[in-house]
């Protein structure tokens, strides 16, 4: 259904414009004591308008800040419905975020009021409150644990709901005042580089931009979405809450975080999103079960890739396929991709978006063969996310395909720039930074080095500054080649070396799953993740896949040099709480580089092992030291092949 | 689940007065005084042999002690059958998990309501009227518990497949199923690692709180009996050597000797 937004144009109107149109549609869900419950479009909104009240009555005005910490919860999701009614801003924060992380954005933000979800949450942001001294009170939404306490700061949402009898118009009235032009949502950058920016998101960027994606992929009441990702990063706001909103759909909730793959089969979503790292996750568990599988079955599913290697990403973009091919590939969905795509809750997936970081083009396509029409959405928060995005029967995988409608793209010294409908209004409170990205026309840098290939699809190579030169002048683009290597399932993480040096080095993190069930199997005993990954056979394992990654750069004369000479495994996972990786799960390749400094002098002065000693932080905040004696292997390089020198 | 501090009108829900049990010629316990006030956590402690288990039979009613005598909520207590036990308001875990390997967590809890449940056979075998809505409200309070002890992902998993740790946390799940006014809790927190000894700490509280339940425990590891314990009884070669708070335990010198060794 086509809809004025002209009219509709903030999130408020288009709210209430559900609640008449959708009202008895399904709105929202929540899987509660084992059973799915549904909100309707209308309830939902009636409850938004009972919050809003209340907020107004703890003194949330037009423009305060209104902080969401929690896990995808219907309540947190009305908080930022109710937030907006009254045209205050929500802020969503990262449910992982340790207190001095919170400290910062709501200090930052000067947040006046939060809701959080449970009492982990609570007692995280009551450990900052002496130092936040605009924040004056704290909504929770589960009770559980809080009874006891006596400060006079906590209260909860069930407080506000359960006012009975309120005069409703005032919100009406409020509704009539919001203009397009006001800030809808901030969200905070992960900041590989530095603190988190506040990245303020008008109504207009946001409808602009979600209303084209709703108009690509035809979006409507029918589909179905599973929210499942942190309410903080931009592609949860703009699925679960811009495009519902616009399309009518219905979000679901999971029961918990533990429960996402039972809670994924019984939804059956149509529309799937997901950073590269849930989707290498996937792949990975599946790998590691296949193992255990019988040698028939094995033999069964791995005749059966091979046939969907082959034919189903032609299958998939209706291409012309042989007859032979297509009774092949029906086959194989008889018995193993359709049982599977079942498995893995993606069945009815009309469409699927990986975004948020580069993957790796075999994972790719391992989906995409499947009849997964995986698709990579390139964007930014700053841009309100879409900057550009494979259309149907028209994806390849070595690119982020062309620009999204109203996106102009254009490269200026390899940097990616664009402008459009959803550039960002500023960042909050850093006019400077602002200025750094935004030029006077309106082109955003972007931050990452790429090219536009023939057929008009944006390439990217990697972020700009971490795209270097070796030693030799050849071009090192470490997420490439980190890229080929997640590929395999065993290893999680990898960090490359090489800029200003001779040769290509990498640390290496584990698959503790994958690596275990490999060591069960092997009859390999190792008491932890410290034993397992010091193992020799462990490093052979690695070396193995190292190998077939080298024999494949070996064959491009352009990468032929980035082979991999040395590598280590590291004796830790990178850790988010330890500031490794960003909360979304993004390398921070400088810190990194810095705290193992050591490790990467070794690597390149020849050191057979090397002593080190890092403190990690628990997930309750307290700190303890690990420390280890780490080996370092030396691999097989191969020559330039097949391409004359 | 409601508070259930508004049905107990008594302070002292269990009254103990000198008891002494023998195995033959083995006495287990030697005159011992215990009361159990409502609503408390009482951690029973004392190094191996000490009586502790024996103590916990003797409240639960599975022992009847040779001597002396048990009052629950004022009145004497008389040699008493298994179920009955339960009636009375009082359930427990054991030292070694004793669930049902086969049945799913979910039906394993459920069994823990097997005590509420008015049973018509023939009724429920038609599943008709008043036994499905018997059914439907026993699986609501199941699912309350699940909920409770945070183990949704595992509901329909069978219990032989799970860890240890989540299997001792059905088998409080299903002594909670029974909405007991005592909870009698042997060593559970024995073989779990330092995090899952935090969870079950966390959930013993809770339960304590937020259900109003009195729990008296049996376990050995000091820094978890005297981080939740209102109270602590210590218990030497059968004699109840100390009573109180755990600070006035922990500087009580028959109990340093007791686990030091003192000659």
């Amino acid at each position: 259904m086509l809809r004025d937004y002209s009219r509709l144009n903030t999130f408020s109107k288009v709210l209430r414009n559900n609640a008449e149109v959708y009202s008895n549609i399904p709105c929202i869900r929540e899987k509660e004591y084992g059973i799915w419950q549904t909100s309707t479009w209308k309830e939902f909104y009636h409850q938004a308008q009972i919050l809003a009240l209340g907020l107004r009555d703890k003194g949330l005005k037009r423009g305060d800040k209104i902080s969401i910490i929690g896990d995808n919860r219907p309540n947190l999701y009305i908080t930022i419905a109710a937030a907006q009614l009254i045209g205050a801003v929500p802020v969503p924060c990262y449910q992982d975020s340790v207190a001095e992380e919170l400290q910062y954005i709501l200090e930052h933000a000067e947040v006046k009021i939060v809701v959080v979800e449970n009492q982990e949450q609570v007692d995280k942001v009551l450990e900052i409150l002496d130092r936040l001294p605009k924040l004056k009170i704290i909504f929770y939404d589960d009770p559980r644990g809080l009874e006891k306490y006596k400060n006079k700061e906590i209260a909860s949402l069930k407080s506000i709901f359960d006012v009975q009898a309120v005069d409703l118009s005032w919100v009406d009235s409020e509704i009539e005042k919001t203009s397009e032009d006001e800030i809808s949502v901030m969200l905070y950058t992960s900041g590989t580089t530095g603190r988190p920016k506040g990245v303020l998101l008008s109504y207009k960027n946001i409808i602009s931009v979600t209303s084209q994606a709703c108009e690509i992929e035809k979006t409507s009441i029918n589909d179905e979405v599973v929210a499942y990702l942190p309410m903080a990063w931009v592609g949860d706001f703009i699925f679960c809450v811009a495009q519902s909103y616009l399309s009518g759909f219905c979000i679901n909730c999971p029961e918990s975080r533990d429960t996402l793959t039972t809670d994924l089969r019984e939804i059956g979503p149509t529309y799937y999103f997901a950073p590269p790292r849930v989707w290498e996750g996937m792949l990975t568990q599946l790998m590691v079960r296949m193992q255990d599988a019988t040698k028939l079955k094995l033999w069964i599913f791995n005749y059966f890739m091979f046939v969907a290697k082959k034919w189903g990403n032609d299958i998939l973009d209706k291409k012309s396929v042989s007859i032979w091919g297509r009774c092949l590939y029906s086959l194989g969905y008889l018995f193993v991709y359709g049982p599977l795509k079942n498995n893995l809750g993606l069945t009815r997936v009309r469409m699927a978006y990986t975004a948020g970081e580069a993957m790796g083009p075999d994972t790719f396509l391992f989906y995409r063969s499947l009849g997964i029409n995986l698709k990579v959405l390139y964007g930014q928060t700053e841009a309100t996310v879409f900057v550009s995005l494979h259309r149907d029967s028209d994806v390849d995988p070595n690119t982020v395909g062309p620009a999204f409608p109203g996106v102009e793209i254009k490269i200026v010294d390899d940097e990616v720039l664009y402008r459009g409908t959803g550039v960002f209004k500023g960042y909050y409170k850093n006019d400077e930074a602002t200025k750094e990205t935004i030029d006077s026309k309106g082109w955003v840098k972007t931050g990452d080095a790429g090219v536009i290939d023939k057929n008009g699809h944006l390439k990217i190579i990697d972020r700009a500054k971490d795209v270097g030169k070796l030693n030799s002048g050849k071009m090192f683009a470490p997420k490439y080649i980190e890229n080929k290597l997640k590929f395999c399932g065993i290893i999680k993480e990898v960090v490359a070396f090489g800029d200003k040096k001779d040769f290509v080095c990498c640390f290496i993190n584990i698959d503790l799953e994958a690596v275990a069930s490999w060591a069960e199997r092997n009859n390999v005993a190792y008491s932890g993740y410290i034993d397992l990954a010091s193992q020799d056979q462990v490093y052979d394992l690695i070396a193995k896949e190292i190998l077939n990654v080298n024999k494949d750069l070996s064959k491009d004369s352009e990468l032929f040099e980035s082979q991999i000479k040395r590598f280590l495994i590291l004796h830790k996972e990178l850790d988010a709480d330890d500031g490794e990786l960003t909360r979304t799960n993004k390398v921070r390749r400088g810190l990194i580089s810095e705290r193992y400094g050591k490790l990467v002098e070794a690597m390149y002065k020849n050191d057979k092992t090397c002593f080190i000693e890092t403190e990690v932080t628990f997930e309750d905040g307290r700190k303890g030291k690990i420390s280890a004696d780490l080996k370092i292997k030396d691999m097989e390089t191969f020559d330039l092949e097949g391409v004359a020198a | 689940m409601k508070k259930q501090n508004e049905k107990n009108k008594y302070s002292q829900l269990m009254d103990i007065k000198n008891v002494n049990l023998s195995f033959g010629g083995l006495k287990a316990l030697i005159d011992v005084d215990l009361q159990i006030n409502t609503g408390e956590i009482l951690a029973i402690i004392g190094p191996n042999g000490a009586g502790k288990s024996s103590m916990l039979n003797v409240i639960s009613g599975i022992y009847i002690p040779q001597k002396g005598i048990v009052k629950w909520k004022g009145q004497i207590r008389k040699k008493i059958a298994p179920h009955n036990i339960a009636r009375m308001g009082i359930a427990r875990t054991f030292q070694n998990i004793a669930l049902f390997r086969g049945m799913s967590a979910l039906d394993n809890i459920l069994t823990g309501r097997n005590i509420l449940m008015k049973r018509n056979m023939f009724l429920e075998m038609l599943y008709l009227g008043p036994s499905k809505n018997q059914e439907i409200e026993h699986r609501k309070k199941v699912e309350e518990i699940i909920d409770f002890l945070e183990i949704q992902s595992i509901r329909k998993t069978p219990v032989s497949r799970l860890p240890y740790g989540l299997q001792k946390r059905v088998e409080l799940g299903r002594a909670l199923a029974l909405e007991p006014e005592l909870l009698l809790l042997d060593e559970p927190m024995a073989g779990m690692n330092v995090e899952e000894k935090e969870d079950m700490c966390r959930f013993v509280l809770d339960v304590n709180e937020q259900f109003g339940t009195t729990i008296v425990l049996i376990e050995h590891d000091m820094g978890v009996v005297m981080d939740i314990s209102d109270r602590v009884a210590v218990l030497d070669y059968g004699i109840k050597i100390a009573d109180g708070t755990p600070d006035e335990v922990r500087s009580e010198q028959k109990v340093i000797d007791a686990y030091l060794g003192a000659g």
